[in-house]
Protein backbone atom coordinates (compact mmCIF):
# COMPACT_ATOMS: atom_id res chain seq x y z
CA UNK A 1 0.00 0.00 0.00
CA UNK A 2 1.64 3.42 -1.18
CA UNK A 3 -0.15 5.56 1.82
CA UNK A 4 3.66 6.53 3.61
CA UNK A 5 2.66 10.33 4.43
CA UNK A 6 2.87 10.39 8.43
CA UNK A 7 4.36 13.47 9.50
CA UNK A 8 6.18 12.36 12.55
CA UNK A 9 9.38 14.70 13.52
CA UNK A 10 12.41 13.67 13.59
CA UNK A 11 15.48 15.61 14.99
CA UNK A 12 17.66 17.51 12.26
CA UNK A 13 21.05 18.58 12.94
CA UNK A 14 23.17 19.35 15.82
CA UNK A 15 21.56 22.10 18.60
CA UNK A 16 23.62 24.57 20.64
CA UNK A 17 23.81 24.49 24.36
CA UNK A 18 20.86 27.17 24.15
CA UNK A 19 18.67 25.39 22.20
CA UNK A 20 19.50 22.62 23.93
CA UNK A 21 18.57 24.55 27.17
CA UNK A 22 15.16 25.86 25.56
CA UNK A 23 14.26 22.63 24.87
CA UNK A 24 14.96 20.76 27.80
CA UNK A 25 12.77 23.64 29.47
CA UNK A 26 9.84 23.01 27.10
CA UNK A 27 10.38 19.13 27.06
CA UNK A 28 10.80 18.34 30.84
CA UNK A 29 9.20 21.49 32.71
CA UNK A 30 8.96 19.46 35.63
CA UNK A 31 12.57 18.49 35.94
CA UNK A 32 13.22 22.05 35.07
CA UNK A 33 11.25 23.57 37.76
CA UNK A 34 12.68 21.06 40.57
CA UNK A 35 16.23 21.95 39.76
CA UNK A 36 15.52 25.41 39.42
CA UNK A 37 13.61 25.42 42.81
CA UNK A 38 16.53 23.38 44.23
CA UNK A 39 19.60 25.08 43.31
CA UNK A 40 18.38 28.23 44.23
CA UNK A 41 17.46 27.26 47.79
CA UNK A 42 20.84 25.43 48.21
CA UNK A 43 22.11 28.99 46.91
CA UNK A 44 20.54 30.48 49.51
CA UNK A 45 21.36 27.97 52.81
CA UNK A 46 23.78 25.95 54.49
CA UNK A 47 24.44 22.67 52.33
CA UNK A 48 23.21 20.43 55.16
CA UNK A 49 20.55 22.20 56.12
CA UNK A 50 19.28 21.98 52.72
CA UNK A 51 19.80 18.19 52.49
CA UNK A 52 17.47 17.86 55.62
CA UNK A 53 14.92 20.26 54.40
CA UNK A 54 14.91 18.67 51.19
CA UNK A 55 14.23 15.15 52.51
CA UNK A 56 11.49 16.37 54.32
CA UNK A 57 10.00 17.86 51.50
CA UNK A 58 10.60 14.99 49.67
CA UNK A 59 8.37 13.37 52.87
CA UNK A 60 5.90 15.70 52.80
CA UNK A 61 5.68 15.68 48.83
CA UNK A 62 5.08 12.13 48.65
CA UNK A 63 1.86 12.36 51.46
CA UNK A 64 0.42 14.74 49.45
CA UNK A 65 1.04 12.86 46.81
CA UNK A 66 -0.72 9.63 48.41
CA UNK A 67 -3.69 12.10 48.61
CA UNK A 68 -3.86 13.84 45.36
CA UNK A 69 -3.80 11.04 43.46
CA UNK A 70 -6.74 9.80 43.84
CA UNK A 71 -8.47 13.58 42.88
CA UNK A 72 -6.35 13.75 39.71
CA UNK A 73 -8.05 10.94 38.17
CA UNK A 74 -11.49 11.30 39.18
CA UNK A 75 -10.67 14.98 38.02
CA UNK A 76 -9.04 14.16 34.54
CA UNK A 77 -10.81 10.94 33.93
CA UNK A 78 -13.92 11.47 34.72
CA UNK A 79 -14.23 15.38 34.55
CA UNK A 80 -15.46 15.45 38.76
CA UNK A 81 -14.65 18.04 40.93
CA UNK A 82 -15.31 16.40 44.67
CA UNK A 83 -14.57 18.52 47.05
CA UNK A 84 -15.11 16.09 49.64
CA UNK A 85 -11.88 14.67 48.72
CA UNK A 86 -10.54 16.27 51.80
CA UNK A 87 -13.10 14.22 53.81
CA UNK A 88 -12.23 11.15 52.68
CA UNK A 89 -8.63 12.09 53.73
CA UNK A 90 -9.73 12.35 57.32
CA UNK A 91 -11.80 9.51 57.22
CA UNK A 92 -9.04 7.28 56.60
CA UNK A 93 -7.06 9.13 58.98
CA UNK A 94 -9.61 8.49 62.06
CA UNK A 95 -10.20 5.29 60.37
CA UNK A 96 -5.89 4.56 60.45
CA UNK A 97 -5.64 5.74 63.60
CA UNK A 98 -8.66 3.77 64.96
CA UNK A 99 -6.50 0.59 64.42
CA UNK A 100 -3.57 1.75 65.99
CA UNK A 101 -5.25 2.69 68.87
CA UNK A 102 -6.57 -1.09 69.39
CA UNK A 103 -3.28 -2.08 68.27
CA UNK A 104 -1.66 -0.11 70.71
CA UNK A 105 0.22 -2.78 72.36
CA UNK A 106 1.48 -3.87 69.49
CA UNK A 107 2.39 -0.80 68.11
CA UNK A 108 4.66 0.43 71.20
CA UNK A 109 7.04 -2.21 70.81
CA UNK A 110 10.25 -1.37 69.66
CA UNK A 111 10.73 -4.36 67.03
CA UNK A 112 9.40 -2.83 63.42
CA UNK A 113 7.81 -6.54 62.74
CA UNK A 114 6.03 -6.34 65.81
CA UNK A 115 4.69 -2.44 64.80
CA UNK A 116 3.72 -4.01 61.67
CA UNK A 117 1.12 -6.13 63.09
CA UNK A 118 -0.75 -2.82 63.58
CA UNK A 119 0.55 -0.40 60.91
CA UNK A 120 -0.71 -2.46 57.81
CA UNK A 121 -4.02 -3.26 59.42
CA UNK A 122 -4.34 0.43 60.01
CA UNK A 123 -3.17 1.23 56.48
CA UNK A 124 -5.53 -1.36 54.77
CA UNK A 125 -8.47 -0.39 57.06
CA UNK A 126 -7.93 3.25 56.13
CA UNK A 127 -8.18 2.05 52.37
CA UNK A 128 -10.91 0.12 53.17
CA UNK A 129 -13.46 2.27 55.07
CA UNK A 130 -12.24 5.37 52.46
CA UNK A 131 -12.80 3.11 49.32
CA UNK A 132 -16.97 1.84 50.76
CA UNK A 133 -17.13 5.89 51.33
CA UNK A 134 -16.05 6.53 47.84
CA UNK A 135 -18.51 3.63 46.88
CA UNK A 136 -21.34 5.06 48.47
CA UNK A 137 -20.76 8.63 47.63
CA UNK A 138 -20.46 7.93 43.60
CA UNK A 139 -23.62 6.08 43.70
CA UNK A 140 -25.33 7.98 45.66
CA UNK A 141 -23.73 11.83 45.34
CA UNK A 142 -21.99 11.89 42.05
CA UNK A 143 -23.77 9.92 40.16
CA UNK A 144 -26.70 12.49 39.65
CA UNK A 145 -24.56 15.22 38.82
CA UNK A 146 -22.04 13.83 36.53
CA UNK A 147 -21.28 16.50 33.67
CA UNK A 148 -22.23 19.64 35.91
CA UNK A 149 -19.47 21.23 37.94
CA UNK A 150 -21.46 23.90 39.39
CA UNK A 151 -23.76 20.83 41.20
CA UNK A 152 -20.85 18.61 41.69
CA UNK A 153 -18.92 21.38 43.70
CA UNK A 154 -22.79 22.08 46.02
CA UNK A 155 -22.96 18.48 46.11
CA UNK A 156 -19.73 17.63 47.13
CA UNK A 157 -19.13 20.71 49.50
CA UNK A 158 -22.38 19.46 50.97
CA UNK A 159 -21.59 15.75 51.32
CA UNK A 160 -18.17 16.63 53.33
CA UNK A 161 -19.86 18.50 56.03
CA UNK A 162 -21.95 15.49 56.46
CA UNK A 163 -18.80 13.24 56.25
CA UNK A 164 -16.86 15.36 58.74
CA UNK A 165 -19.92 15.87 60.93
CA UNK A 166 -20.55 12.40 61.27
CA UNK A 167 -16.66 11.53 62.15
CA UNK A 168 -17.55 13.93 65.25
CA UNK A 169 -20.55 11.79 66.03
CA UNK A 170 -18.21 8.98 65.70
CA UNK A 171 -15.25 9.86 67.66
CA UNK A 172 -16.31 12.82 69.09
CA UNK A 173 -15.39 16.66 68.68
CA UNK A 174 -12.45 16.51 70.04
CA UNK A 175 -8.30 16.33 68.69
CA UNK A 176 -7.27 12.51 68.73
CA UNK A 177 -4.13 12.00 69.49
CA UNK A 178 -2.29 9.00 66.94
CA UNK A 179 0.83 6.97 68.31
CA UNK A 180 3.44 6.69 65.80
CA UNK A 181 4.44 3.03 65.93
CA UNK A 182 7.72 2.63 68.26
CA UNK A 183 10.35 1.79 65.24
CA UNK A 184 9.20 4.88 63.21
CA UNK A 185 10.18 6.97 66.26
CA UNK A 186 13.10 8.51 66.00
CA UNK A 187 16.14 9.08 63.41
CA UNK A 188 19.23 7.58 61.67
CA UNK A 189 22.03 9.49 61.03
CA UNK A 190 23.91 9.73 57.41
CA UNK A 191 27.47 8.15 57.72
CA UNK A 192 29.96 10.83 58.91
CA UNK A 193 32.48 9.90 55.73
CA UNK A 194 29.93 11.10 53.19
CA UNK A 195 30.33 14.96 52.24
CA UNK A 196 28.36 18.04 53.25
CA UNK A 197 25.61 15.41 54.71
CA UNK A 198 27.78 13.25 57.06
CA UNK A 199 26.38 13.06 60.54
CA UNK A 200 22.67 14.30 59.74
CA UNK A 201 20.21 13.20 61.51
CA UNK A 202 17.23 12.07 59.54
CA UNK A 203 13.71 11.30 60.81
CA UNK A 204 12.95 7.48 60.30
CA UNK A 205 9.08 8.70 59.47
CA UNK A 206 10.22 10.76 56.53
CA UNK A 207 12.34 8.54 55.46
CA UNK A 208 9.64 5.65 55.17
CA UNK A 209 7.37 8.48 53.65
CA UNK A 210 9.42 9.12 50.98
CA UNK A 211 9.66 5.13 50.26
CA UNK A 212 5.76 4.79 50.27
CA UNK A 213 5.26 7.50 47.72
CA UNK A 214 7.89 6.54 45.56
CA UNK A 215 6.57 3.09 45.96
CA UNK A 216 2.82 4.01 45.37
CA UNK A 217 3.95 6.11 42.61
CA UNK A 218 5.82 3.32 40.89
CA UNK A 219 2.86 1.07 41.03
CA UNK A 220 0.12 3.94 39.93
CA UNK A 221 2.43 4.43 36.96
CA UNK A 222 2.40 1.00 36.10
CA UNK A 223 -0.86 0.50 35.98
CA UNK A 224 -1.48 3.23 34.11
CA UNK A 225 1.30 2.70 31.62
CA UNK A 226 1.41 -0.89 31.67
CA UNK A 227 -1.87 -2.53 32.07
CA UNK A 228 -4.94 -2.40 30.03
CA UNK A 229 -6.47 -0.47 32.79
CA UNK A 230 -4.41 1.89 32.44
CA UNK A 231 -4.78 2.23 28.86
CA UNK A 232 -9.00 2.27 29.50
CA UNK A 233 -8.43 5.03 32.14
CA UNK A 234 -6.16 7.12 29.77
CA UNK A 235 -8.60 6.12 26.80
CA UNK A 236 -11.13 7.52 28.93
CA UNK A 237 -9.44 11.18 29.57
CA UNK A 238 -9.67 11.47 25.63
CA UNK A 239 -13.32 10.06 24.70
CA UNK A 240 -15.65 8.40 27.03
CA UNK A 241 -17.74 7.94 23.96
CA UNK A 242 -15.14 5.94 22.04
CA UNK A 243 -14.34 4.12 25.20
CA UNK A 244 -17.99 3.04 24.96
CA UNK A 245 -18.01 2.26 20.98
CA UNK A 246 -14.86 -0.15 21.83
CA UNK A 247 -17.29 -1.87 24.11
CA UNK A 248 -16.36 -0.91 27.49
CA UNK A 249 -18.70 0.25 30.37
CA UNK A 250 -16.99 3.45 30.91
CA UNK A 251 -19.44 3.98 34.08
CA UNK A 252 -18.17 1.21 35.52
CA UNK A 253 -14.46 2.11 35.03
CA UNK A 254 -15.64 5.69 36.68
CA UNK A 255 -16.92 3.46 39.57
CA UNK A 256 -13.67 1.76 39.93
CA UNK A 257 -11.88 4.90 39.65
CA UNK A 258 -13.88 6.45 42.20
CA UNK A 259 -13.01 4.10 44.78
CA UNK A 260 -9.62 3.69 44.13
CA UNK A 261 -8.93 7.36 44.80
CA UNK A 262 -11.31 7.51 47.80
CA UNK A 263 -9.09 4.48 48.79
CA UNK A 264 -5.64 6.58 48.15
CA UNK A 265 -7.14 9.72 50.16
CA UNK A 266 -7.72 7.08 52.91
CA UNK A 267 -4.01 5.90 53.16
CA UNK A 268 -2.48 9.40 52.91
CA UNK A 269 -4.78 10.46 56.02
CA UNK A 270 -3.40 7.87 58.05
CA UNK A 271 0.28 8.27 56.98
CA UNK A 272 -0.37 12.39 57.84
CA UNK A 273 -1.86 11.02 61.07
CA UNK A 274 1.06 8.69 62.31
CA UNK A 275 3.70 12.23 60.90
CA UNK A 276 1.51 15.06 62.82
CA UNK A 277 0.81 12.25 65.52
CA UNK A 278 -2.83 14.56 65.65
CA UNK A 279 -5.68 14.53 63.75
CA UNK A 280 -9.37 16.21 63.68
CA UNK A 281 -12.03 16.18 61.50
CA UNK A 282 -11.26 19.10 59.31
CA UNK A 283 -7.51 18.00 58.83
CA UNK A 284 -8.44 17.19 55.44
CA UNK A 285 -9.95 20.71 54.25
CA UNK A 286 -6.96 22.12 55.20
CA UNK A 287 -4.99 19.53 53.09
CA UNK A 288 -7.18 19.95 49.95
CA UNK A 289 -5.56 23.29 49.33
CA UNK A 290 -2.45 21.89 48.74
CA UNK A 291 -3.69 19.29 47.18
CA UNK A 292 -5.84 21.26 44.38
CA UNK A 293 -2.45 23.66 44.35
CA UNK A 294 -1.13 20.08 43.48
CA UNK A 295 -3.32 18.69 40.87
CA UNK A 296 -3.51 22.22 38.58
CA UNK A 297 0.17 22.74 38.81
CA UNK A 298 0.98 19.42 37.80
CA UNK A 299 -1.38 19.02 35.01
CA UNK A 300 -5.15 17.65 35.21
CA UNK A 301 -5.23 13.95 35.14
CA UNK A 302 -1.70 13.18 34.91
CA UNK A 303 -0.37 10.56 37.82
CA UNK A 304 3.49 12.07 36.92
CA UNK A 305 2.30 15.50 36.85
CA UNK A 306 0.64 15.21 40.62
CA UNK A 307 3.72 13.66 41.74
CA UNK A 308 5.93 16.27 40.54
CA UNK A 309 3.54 18.73 41.57
CA UNK A 310 3.16 17.09 45.45
CA UNK A 311 7.41 16.96 45.11
CA UNK A 312 7.34 20.88 44.57
CA UNK A 313 4.87 21.67 47.10
CA UNK A 314 6.34 19.69 49.53
CA UNK A 315 9.92 21.70 48.96
CA UNK A 316 8.65 25.01 48.69
CA UNK A 317 6.90 24.49 51.92
CA UNK A 318 9.80 23.75 54.12
CA UNK A 319 12.60 25.89 52.09
CA UNK A 320 10.41 28.92 52.29
CA UNK A 321 9.55 27.79 55.57
CA UNK A 322 13.25 28.02 56.79
CA UNK A 323 13.65 30.94 54.95
CA UNK A 324 10.55 33.45 55.79
CA UNK A 325 8.43 31.56 58.10
CA UNK A 326 6.06 34.45 57.21
CA UNK A 327 5.95 33.24 53.85
CA UNK A 328 5.44 30.07 53.82
CA UNK A 329 1.42 30.40 53.33
CA UNK A 330 1.72 31.85 50.36
CA UNK A 331 4.36 30.44 49.00
CA UNK A 332 2.64 27.09 47.43
CA UNK A 333 -0.24 29.55 45.68
CA UNK A 334 2.66 32.01 44.11
CA UNK A 335 4.74 28.49 42.89
CA UNK A 336 0.93 27.60 41.48
CA UNK A 337 0.46 31.32 40.00
CA UNK A 338 4.07 31.44 38.74
CA UNK A 339 4.22 27.88 37.09
CA UNK A 340 0.24 28.41 35.46
CA UNK A 341 1.78 31.73 34.01
CA UNK A 342 4.64 30.14 32.36
CA UNK A 343 2.69 27.09 31.38
CA UNK A 344 -1.24 27.47 31.65
CA UNK A 345 -2.25 23.82 31.35
CA UNK A 346 -0.32 22.52 34.49
CA UNK A 347 3.42 21.40 33.98
CA UNK A 348 2.55 17.74 32.29
CA UNK A 349 -1.16 17.94 31.17
CA UNK A 350 -3.30 15.26 30.04
CA UNK A 351 -6.79 17.05 29.32
CA UNK A 352 -6.01 19.55 27.31
CA UNK A 353 -8.45 22.77 28.65
CA UNK B 1 -30.95 -11.06 -1.89
CA UNK B 2 -29.80 -12.53 1.40
CA UNK B 3 -31.85 -12.65 4.86
CA UNK B 4 -31.14 -9.13 6.69
CA UNK B 5 -28.39 -8.73 9.13
CA UNK B 6 -29.66 -5.87 10.64
CA UNK B 7 -33.18 -4.14 10.17
CA UNK B 8 -34.79 -0.73 11.35
CA UNK B 9 -38.40 -0.83 11.36
CA UNK B 10 -39.72 3.36 11.43
CA UNK B 11 -37.27 4.60 13.40
CA UNK B 12 -37.25 7.77 15.24
CA UNK B 13 -34.42 9.62 16.69
CA UNK B 14 -33.81 12.78 18.40
CA UNK B 15 -30.62 14.96 19.26
CA UNK B 16 -30.89 17.37 22.00
CA UNK B 17 -34.14 19.00 21.01
CA UNK B 18 -34.45 17.95 17.85
CA UNK B 19 -36.39 15.40 15.93
CA UNK B 20 -33.41 14.03 13.14
CA UNK B 21 -34.65 10.81 12.22
CA UNK B 22 -38.38 10.72 11.24
CA UNK B 23 -39.14 6.95 10.76
CA UNK B 24 -36.14 4.93 8.96
CA UNK B 25 -36.79 1.83 7.54
CA UNK B 26 -33.78 -0.42 6.34
CA UNK B 27 -32.68 -3.42 6.17
CA UNK B 28 -28.93 -4.64 5.69
CA UNK B 29 -28.22 -7.63 4.13
CA UNK B 30 -25.83 -10.67 5.83
CA UNK B 31 -22.46 -10.73 3.88
CA UNK B 32 -23.01 -7.70 1.73
CA UNK B 33 -21.77 -4.42 1.55
CA UNK B 34 -24.31 -1.73 1.93
CA UNK B 35 -23.99 1.67 0.83
CA UNK B 36 -26.23 4.21 3.10
CA UNK B 37 -26.16 7.63 0.36
CA UNK B 38 -27.57 10.74 0.41
CA UNK B 39 -26.97 14.73 0.80
CA UNK B 40 -25.74 16.56 3.41
CA UNK B 41 -27.70 16.46 6.42
CA UNK B 42 -29.68 13.78 5.34
CA UNK B 43 -29.00 11.74 8.67
CA UNK B 44 -27.08 9.11 7.67
CA UNK B 45 -24.32 9.82 10.72
CA UNK B 46 -27.20 10.03 13.08
CA UNK B 47 -29.12 6.35 11.38
CA UNK B 48 -25.43 5.23 12.87
CA UNK B 49 -25.48 6.19 15.74
CA UNK B 50 -28.71 5.41 16.50
CA UNK B 51 -28.06 1.78 16.02
CA UNK B 52 -25.08 2.16 18.13
CA UNK B 53 -27.38 3.62 20.99
CA UNK B 54 -25.87 6.85 20.72
CA UNK B 55 -28.94 8.83 19.96
CA UNK B 56 -32.48 8.86 21.74
CA UNK B 57 -34.28 6.55 20.26
CA UNK B 58 -38.57 8.05 20.51
CA UNK B 59 -39.89 5.16 17.80
CA UNK B 60 -39.53 2.60 15.87
CA UNK B 61 -37.46 -1.25 16.53
CA UNK B 62 -34.13 -2.20 15.57
CA UNK B 63 -33.43 -5.89 15.33
CA UNK B 64 -29.72 -7.30 14.99
CA UNK B 65 -29.28 -11.23 14.52
CA UNK B 66 -33.36 -10.98 15.11
CA UNK B 67 -33.19 -9.84 18.83
CA UNK B 68 -34.38 -6.35 19.57
CA UNK B 69 -31.67 -3.87 20.31
CA UNK B 70 -33.34 -0.75 20.75
CA UNK B 71 -32.73 1.35 23.25
CA UNK B 72 -29.57 -1.33 24.75
CA UNK B 73 -26.12 0.45 26.12
CA UNK B 74 -23.63 0.96 23.62
CA UNK B 75 -20.81 -1.38 25.53
CA UNK B 76 -23.95 -4.12 25.15
CA UNK B 77 -24.18 -3.30 21.40
CA UNK B 78 -20.90 -3.94 20.62
CA UNK B 79 -20.41 -7.32 22.27
CA UNK B 80 -23.13 -8.34 20.53
CA UNK B 81 -20.65 -8.20 17.13
CA UNK B 82 -21.40 -4.79 15.68
CA UNK B 83 -18.05 -2.47 15.60
CA UNK B 84 -18.75 1.52 14.59
CA UNK B 85 -15.70 3.69 13.09
CA UNK B 86 -17.41 7.06 13.33
CA UNK B 87 -16.84 10.05 11.41
CA UNK B 88 -14.33 11.61 13.36
CA UNK B 89 -12.67 8.28 13.48
CA UNK B 90 -12.79 8.29 17.28
CA UNK B 91 -8.71 7.84 17.53
CA UNK B 92 -7.56 7.84 21.01
CA UNK B 93 -4.55 10.32 20.21
CA UNK B 94 -2.16 9.94 23.25
CA UNK B 95 -2.22 6.20 23.03
CA UNK B 96 0.19 4.64 20.64
CA UNK B 97 -1.20 2.74 18.05
CA UNK B 98 -0.66 -0.45 19.87
CA UNK B 99 -2.22 0.91 22.69
CA UNK B 100 -5.55 1.71 20.13
CA UNK B 101 -5.64 -2.03 19.09
CA UNK B 102 -5.35 -3.66 22.59
CA UNK B 103 -8.46 -2.27 23.60
CA UNK B 104 -10.38 -2.76 20.55
CA UNK B 105 -9.51 -6.19 21.08
CA UNK B 106 -12.54 -6.52 23.69
CA UNK B 107 -11.92 -10.58 24.15
CA UNK B 108 -8.57 -9.32 25.85
CA UNK B 109 -5.57 -10.64 23.09
CA UNK B 110 -5.33 -10.42 19.68
CA UNK B 111 -4.73 -12.98 17.48
CA UNK B 112 -1.44 -12.89 15.99
CA UNK B 113 -2.73 -14.64 12.51
CA UNK B 114 -5.32 -12.07 12.55
CA UNK B 115 -3.06 -9.13 13.28
CA UNK B 116 -0.75 -10.47 11.11
CA UNK B 117 -3.39 -10.22 8.35
CA UNK B 118 -4.50 -6.58 9.41
CA UNK B 119 -0.93 -4.87 9.22
CA UNK B 120 -0.68 -6.43 5.97
CA UNK B 121 -3.28 -4.88 4.61
CA UNK B 122 -2.57 -1.53 6.06
CA UNK B 123 1.17 -1.57 6.64
CA UNK B 124 1.72 1.45 7.92
CA UNK B 125 0.14 0.65 11.05
CA UNK B 126 3.43 -1.70 11.67
CA UNK B 127 6.05 1.37 11.29
CA UNK B 128 4.22 3.46 14.02
CA UNK B 129 3.01 0.60 15.84
CA UNK B 130 4.50 2.12 19.41
CA UNK B 131 4.07 5.89 18.34
CA UNK B 132 1.21 8.18 19.88
CA UNK B 133 -1.85 7.35 17.00
CA UNK B 134 -1.93 11.27 17.41
CA UNK B 135 1.10 11.51 14.89
CA UNK B 136 -0.55 9.56 12.12
CA UNK B 137 -1.95 11.15 9.07
CA UNK B 138 -5.31 11.62 8.41
CA UNK B 139 -5.38 8.69 5.89
CA UNK B 140 -2.80 6.39 8.26
CA UNK B 141 -5.69 7.22 11.69
CA UNK B 142 -8.28 5.90 8.71
CA UNK B 143 -6.16 2.81 8.54
CA UNK B 144 -6.27 2.51 12.02
CA UNK B 145 -9.89 3.33 12.68
CA UNK B 146 -10.99 0.44 10.53
CA UNK B 147 -8.30 -2.18 12.09
CA UNK B 148 -9.44 -1.51 15.38
CA UNK B 149 -12.96 -2.37 13.91
CA UNK B 150 -11.66 -5.69 12.57
CA UNK B 151 -9.19 -6.69 15.08
CA UNK B 152 -11.99 -9.14 16.15
CA UNK B 153 -14.53 -11.06 13.79
CA UNK B 154 -17.43 -8.63 14.07
CA UNK B 155 -20.92 -9.43 12.43
CA UNK B 156 -21.37 -5.90 11.31
CA UNK B 157 -18.99 -3.04 10.69
CA UNK B 158 -21.01 0.24 10.73
CA UNK B 159 -18.25 3.06 8.75
CA UNK B 160 -19.19 6.96 8.18
CA UNK B 161 -17.39 8.66 5.82
CA UNK B 162 -14.21 6.75 5.45
CA UNK B 163 -12.96 8.88 2.26
CA UNK B 164 -13.63 11.94 4.29
CA UNK B 165 -10.74 14.82 2.99
CA UNK B 166 -8.45 11.91 2.00
CA UNK B 167 -6.49 12.05 -0.61
CA UNK B 168 -7.27 9.97 -3.45
CA UNK B 169 -4.20 7.70 -3.65
CA UNK B 170 -4.97 6.51 0.05
CA UNK B 171 -8.53 6.27 -0.85
CA UNK B 172 -7.38 3.91 -3.81
CA UNK B 173 -6.05 2.11 -0.66
CA UNK B 174 -8.82 1.85 1.23
CA UNK B 175 -11.30 0.49 -1.37
CA UNK B 176 -8.28 -2.49 -1.92
CA UNK B 177 -9.21 -2.99 1.97
CA UNK B 178 -12.64 -2.63 1.82
CA UNK B 179 -12.69 -5.71 -1.28
CA UNK B 180 -10.49 -7.63 0.48
CA UNK B 181 -13.32 -7.72 3.77
CA UNK B 182 -15.95 -7.51 0.84
CA UNK B 183 -14.40 -11.15 -0.30
CA UNK B 184 -14.30 -12.42 3.34
CA UNK B 185 -17.95 -11.64 3.24
CA UNK B 186 -17.96 -9.49 6.40
CA UNK B 187 -20.98 -7.66 6.54
CA UNK B 188 -20.45 -3.61 6.28
CA UNK B 189 -23.15 -0.96 6.21
CA UNK B 190 -21.20 1.77 4.91
CA UNK B 191 -21.91 6.15 4.91
CA UNK B 192 -20.43 7.79 2.24
CA UNK B 193 -20.44 10.74 0.26
CA UNK B 194 -17.87 9.91 -2.52
CA UNK B 195 -20.14 8.44 -5.64
CA UNK B 196 -17.21 6.36 -7.03
CA UNK B 197 -16.20 5.01 -4.35
CA UNK B 198 -19.52 3.86 -3.10
CA UNK B 199 -19.95 2.50 -7.45
CA UNK B 200 -16.98 0.57 -6.72
CA UNK B 201 -17.79 -1.20 -3.29
CA UNK B 202 -21.54 -0.65 -2.92
CA UNK B 203 -23.31 -4.22 -3.47
CA UNK B 204 -26.84 -2.86 -1.99
CA UNK B 205 -27.70 0.59 -1.63
CA UNK B 206 -29.74 2.83 0.41
CA UNK B 207 -30.49 6.78 -0.48
CA UNK B 208 -31.91 8.73 2.51
CA UNK B 209 -33.32 12.07 2.46
CA UNK B 210 -34.87 14.27 5.48
CA UNK B 211 -34.56 11.61 7.98
CA UNK B 212 -35.59 8.79 6.33
CA UNK B 213 -34.89 6.69 3.57
CA UNK B 214 -36.28 7.09 0.29
CA UNK B 215 -34.77 4.68 -1.88
CA UNK B 216 -33.26 1.21 -1.64
CA UNK B 217 -32.04 -1.77 -3.73
CA UNK B 218 -29.37 -2.80 -5.54
CA UNK B 219 -26.20 -0.64 -6.15
CA UNK B 220 -25.76 -1.18 -9.37
CA UNK B 221 -29.15 -0.27 -10.38
CA UNK B 222 -28.10 2.76 -9.09
CA UNK B 223 -25.49 3.55 -10.75
CA UNK B 224 -26.43 3.15 -14.14
CA UNK B 225 -29.31 5.54 -13.20
CA UNK B 226 -28.21 8.51 -14.23
CA UNK B 227 -31.58 10.03 -13.78
CA UNK B 228 -32.15 8.71 -10.57
CA UNK B 229 -28.76 9.60 -9.19
CA UNK B 230 -29.86 13.11 -10.34
CA UNK B 231 -33.36 12.73 -8.29
CA UNK B 232 -31.87 11.37 -4.92
CA UNK B 233 -28.30 12.89 -4.37
CA UNK B 234 -28.31 15.76 -6.56
CA UNK B 235 -25.53 14.21 -8.95
CA UNK B 236 -25.05 16.05 -12.71
CA UNK B 237 -24.43 14.09 -15.65
CA UNK B 238 -21.06 13.05 -15.73
CA UNK B 239 -19.93 14.44 -11.97
CA UNK B 240 -19.13 11.19 -11.03
CA UNK B 241 -17.15 10.35 -13.99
Amino acid sequence: MAADDARIDEPTGRAGPIARFHAFRRDKPHIFVLLTMMLAALAMMEPRIWVVLTISGLAMGAMVFLMASGMTLTFGLMNVLNLAHGAFISLGAFAGASVLLWLSTQANQPSLWTNLIAILPAFCFALLVAGLLGLVFERLIIRPVYGDHLKQILVTVGGSIIIMELIQVVWGPNELPVPRPDALKGAVFLPEWLPVAGGIALEKYRLIAVVLGLAIYGLLSWIIERTRVGILIRAGVESREMVEIQGYRIRLLFLGVFIAGSALAGLGGTLWAMYREIITAHMGDELMISVIVVIILGGLGSIKGCFYGSVLVGLINLYVGYLEPRLAAVATVALMVAVLMWRPQGLIPVIKL
Amino acid sequence: MSEALLSLTRVCADIDQYHILHGVDLAVPKGELTMLLGRNGAGKSTTLRTIMGLTTVTGGDIRFQGQPITGQSTPRIVRRGIAFVPENMGIFSLLTVRENMVLAAIGGTMDPARLEWIVDLFPPLKRFWDKPAGNLSGGQKQMLAIARAIIEPRELLLIDEPTKGLAPAIIDDLADAFEQLKRQQVTILLVEQNFNFSRRLGQSAAVMNDGRVVWSGSMTELAQDDNLQHQLLGLGMGEHQ
